[in-house]
């Protein structure tokens, strides 16, 4: 006899920790399968950000509804994961780039999205003291902030246990087969039945996808990281830039995150990346440009996670389009941290109600077809 | 010499100058491999040979004969053809073996169609109660500041810990006109038994004489006291030193603790490139897994000296020379080289002593396995009683405890720590240390600063999108 769940979560990031979370909040007995350990990868060690800003319009419902959870993340999950709210700047290095900027936060608000404010050079100034002299202004989401990514990770993992969630680590799907009423999941150590399955893949997601003969343009990408010694605290907010590829954050311990988006060079199949140094030396001349007060910092560590990004750059999340009982979430294009908690509960009710209140049509798989 | 200077590619990376590094450089470069040496010390020897032919001390006798045969293999090395920089600190590697190098300031990528890895070793921690206290050092420190800089050691000295090494040090500091107050000998006394049926195989090696000779001379200057649980106290710095001994504690007033447990592979560099490593259960350290030629499961890697695994200096130059000979063999397959099978045999005869040192030698499992308030993490300050806590709850391996507790995430990169981590959490979770595993090592395994990486040369695609 194969074991029999509710539902099968196929994937240990923060989107499969919060979906599984959530179906256990709505009294459904989970059991998550992850092929390494929760939070190994991109959910583990990404930049933390928790950001609003600057998305992508389809996915801003998502974003808000997930910004409601981490402003309360310790009642969901019993711990703080890390969570500071000191916003997000998206930094403009000349007037034509702030004139864009003051567009697309024009359009935001037509449309009733109100967390992106303009700014002009001295609020900029106020907000990013050390930031160099030559940028105009920018825009500014205040509630934005960042978390520990593997402590939250390890923090929905727990909490999704605690309320009757299985998790089994270490173990890999290798076949999905509609057997009657329900879906039995191959894995490397036995079978699991369940009516429901959560693709929640990430890097490894346009596999299952495949499974389901629904394939899915996803490409595996490795965004480069790294991190400085400890400074005395000279920035609270998050800042990103648009022109060239940065994020930039202090963290409480002094230590400073620099990323934005360069890739290494992944082997999913291997669980490795390769870093491209000469890329995170154009990262470097950025910062050293950008924040002069950085200059002598010592880089102490670099790394990648790997995980998916697809085609249009915006995740995959709604029903499967060919495998009744199936939904997708993968695919977060570098940027899916944030969403994990809202997410989690979207696909959760999704599968308890199958219909949801937060507009996700635009990110329904059905778009990729021909 | 400059980064500017260097080749944008090279035949063979040599990293690290010591016996290994010389001696492969040497003799691939004579065989016309072009060949660069990459070490990040002012000058070559590495930290057996460390200042030879710049160290101020001049009396051949303090330092002892088998210091200054480092002498014929860097001049060798000079004479070979190798291009040989010094204070060059190698930061990357990578599975393609793209060469990550700093000098003076100046970063570069460096490709190698060969790379044999010479880090050599560093010292195992040693973490007691107080360790990390000034006045509290490492006893290969203290041999390296006699070696580079002539310093010896003023005021009331400790050394404590076991190892050929220490008592190689103890020698050269008493020859040196230290005064030592005690050695407190940690050497368990049931390793004797365990080394017994390795001392055939010793009595046949070099190191059998020499060893000897080395414990005579110490012991007929410094009273040497079996302990089994040493601490250091003090308030800013250190002021005293207690230690159990078999008939009960006794205390001794000091100014200066040189602790010595043996030296472990420095794995860093090899294990950023993806390198296998194994644990080594005599040695109780992890090693990279080589073959008859020190080649490593990453092709065109090899790792020779005491970074494939403890061996000695001697040992070291034969590894280099045989790690070179499989370079040379592959990319200048009609050079003449001498005889593979001659270096084998000097190797083998040179590795015979070792199982019985290793097991003699074997720290006790309380100086590996700290408890209570003790520091196991020296960068972030993480204690003994935090892990093995940490790993009750459930934390499994040495990255996930990463996350947890910061420890291995300061500057050392692991290094004052890593072994000390696996062990504790094997221990707490009745595991093994291969079981468990090590960090995941992320390069930089060196730290550069911003400016530096910031200095690396512009790619052909960035210099247009600036143009254009």
């Amino acid at each position: 006899m194969p074991r029999t769940a509710d539902v099968v979560v196929i994937g240990g990031g923060i989107h499969g920790c919060s979906t599984a979370l959530h179906l256990a909040l709505r009294g459904l007995k989970p059991v998550l399968i992850e092929k390494d350990y929760a939070g190994r990868h991109a959910s583990g060690v990404n930049a933390g950000g928790v950001r609003q800003l600057a998305r992508d319009h389809a996915e801003i419902p998502l974003s808000v509804s997930s910004m409601e959870i981490w402003e309360r993340i310790e009642d969901l999950v019993g711990d703080d994961c890390g969570f500071e709210s000191h916003g997000t700047v998206l930094v403009a290095e000349s007037d034509e780039e702030l004139a864009g900027f003051r567009a697309r936060v024009d359009d935001l608000r037509l449309k009733g999205f109100t967390h992106e404010e303009l700014i002009g050079r001295a609020e900029l100034r106020r907000l990013v003291p050390a930031v160099s002299e030559h940028c105009p202004g920018g825009v500014v989401s205040r509630r934005d902030g960042a978390a520990d990514p593997f402590r939250a990770t390890q923090a929905f993992r727990r909490r999704a246990v605690e309320q009757g969630a299985e998790m089994i680590e270490g173990v890999t799907v290798t076949g999905l087969a509609r057997n009657g009423n329900v879906w039995r999941v191959e894995t490397s150590d036995g079978s699991i039945e369940a009516p429901k399955v959560v693709n929640a893949a990430g890097a490894w997601a346009d596999r299952i996808a495949a499974m389901l003969g629904e394939p899915v343009p996803l490409t595996v990408v490795a965004p480069m990281l790294m991190v400085t010694s400890r400074l005395p605290a000279f920035i609270q907010p998050v800042v990103i830039l648009r022109g060239r590829k940065l994020s930039f954050k202090q963290l409480g311990n002094g230590t400073v995150v620099i990323g934005g988006g360069h890739l290494a060079t992944p082997y999913r199949d291997r669980n490795e990346t390769v870093l491209d140094w000469e890329k995170l030396a154009i990262s470097a001349r950025t910062v050293w440009e950008l924040f002069p007060v950085m200059r002598q910092a010592t880089i102490v560590r670099a790394w990648a996670g790997i995980e998916a990004y697809m085609a249009d750059g915006i995740p995959v999340v709604g029903p499967s389009a060919t495998s009744e009982g199936v939904f997708h979430q993968f695919g977060f294009s570098t940027h899916g941290f944030q969403l994990g908690p809202g997410t989690g509960a979207v696909v959760a009710e999704l599968v308890a109600t199958e219909s949801t209140n937060v507009p996700i049509a635009d990110l329904a798989i059905t778009r990729f077809k021909a | 010499m400059n980064a500017s200077d260097l080749a944008s590619s090279y035949e063979l990376v040599v990293i690290g100058g010591g016996p290994a590094g010389l001696a492969a450089a040497a003799l691939a470069a004579k065989a016309g491999v072009q060949t660069v040496l990459f070490d990040e010390n002012p000058g070559v020897g590495g930290q057996i040979y460390r200042g030879i032919g710049t160290t101020p001390v001049r009396n051949r006798a303090i330092l002892g004969e088998d210091y200054w045969a480092g002498a014929a293999l860097a001049s060798e090395a000079r004479a070979s053809g190798a291009t040989i920089v010094n204070g060059a600190t190698v930061w990357s590697l990578d599975p393609n073996r793209l060469v990550g190098v700093s000098i003076s300031g100046q970063a570069r990528m460096i490709q190698a169609q060969r790379v044999i890895v010479a880090t050599g070793s560093m010292e195992r921690p040693f973490p007691i109660p107080g360790w990390t206290l000034p006045g509290v050092m490492t006893a290969g420190a203290a041999q390296t500041a006699l070696k580079a800089q002539g310093l010896v050691p003023t005021g009331r000295t400790i050394i404590a810990g076991c190892g050929p090494l220490l008592w190689l040090l103890a020698a050269q500091l008493l020859r040196a006109g230290a005064g030592i107050e005690a050695i407190l000998d940690t050497t368990p006394r049931i390793n004797w038994l365990k080394a017994a049926m390795h001392l055939p195989d010793f009595a046949l090696s070099p190191y059998w004489s020499k060893g000897l000779a080395l414990l005579r001379e110490v012991k007929a200057k410094v009273p040497v006291i079996a302990a089994h649980r040493i601490v250091a106290h003090g308030k800013d710095k250190l002021a005293e030193v207690v230690f159990a001994t078999g008939t009960g504690e006794r205390r001794m007033t000091a100014d200066l603790l040189l602790l010595h447990h043996g030296v472990v592979p420095n794995v860093n560099l090899a294990m950023a490139a993806g390198v296998a490593h194994r644990w080594n259960g005599r040695q109780l350290c992890f090693e990279p897994a080589v073959d008859a030629d020190f080649g490593t499961s990453v092709h065109g890697i090899a790792v020779a000296g005491d970074g494939a695994g403890i061996a000695g200096g001697t040992a070291a130059a034969e590894r280099g020379r045989i790690a070179a000979l499989a370079v040379i063999q592959t990319l200048k397959p009609g050079a003449t080289v001498p005889n593979m099978q001659m270096m084998r045999q000097t190797l083998a005869r040179e590795e015979m002593g070792r199982a019985f040192l290793d097991a003699l030698y074997q720290p006790a499992p309380s100086f590996r396995r700290p408890v209570g308030d003790t520091i196991a993490c020296r960068c972030e300050e993480v204690t003994a009683k935090q892990v093995r806590d940490t790993a009750d709850l459930g934390c499994e391996g040495p990255n996930q405890m990463k996350a947890f507790l910061r420890c291995g995430m300061g500057p050392c990169q692991g290094r004052l720590c890593g072994l000390t981590i696996t062990e504790l959490i094997a221990e707490q979770r009745r595991s093994t240390p291969q079981e468990v595993g090590y960090y995941r090592l992320r390069p930089p395994v060196k730290p550069i600063t911003l400016a530096e990486l910031a200095s690396l040369p512009k790619t052909e695609a960035e210099r247009k999108a600036v143009e254009r």
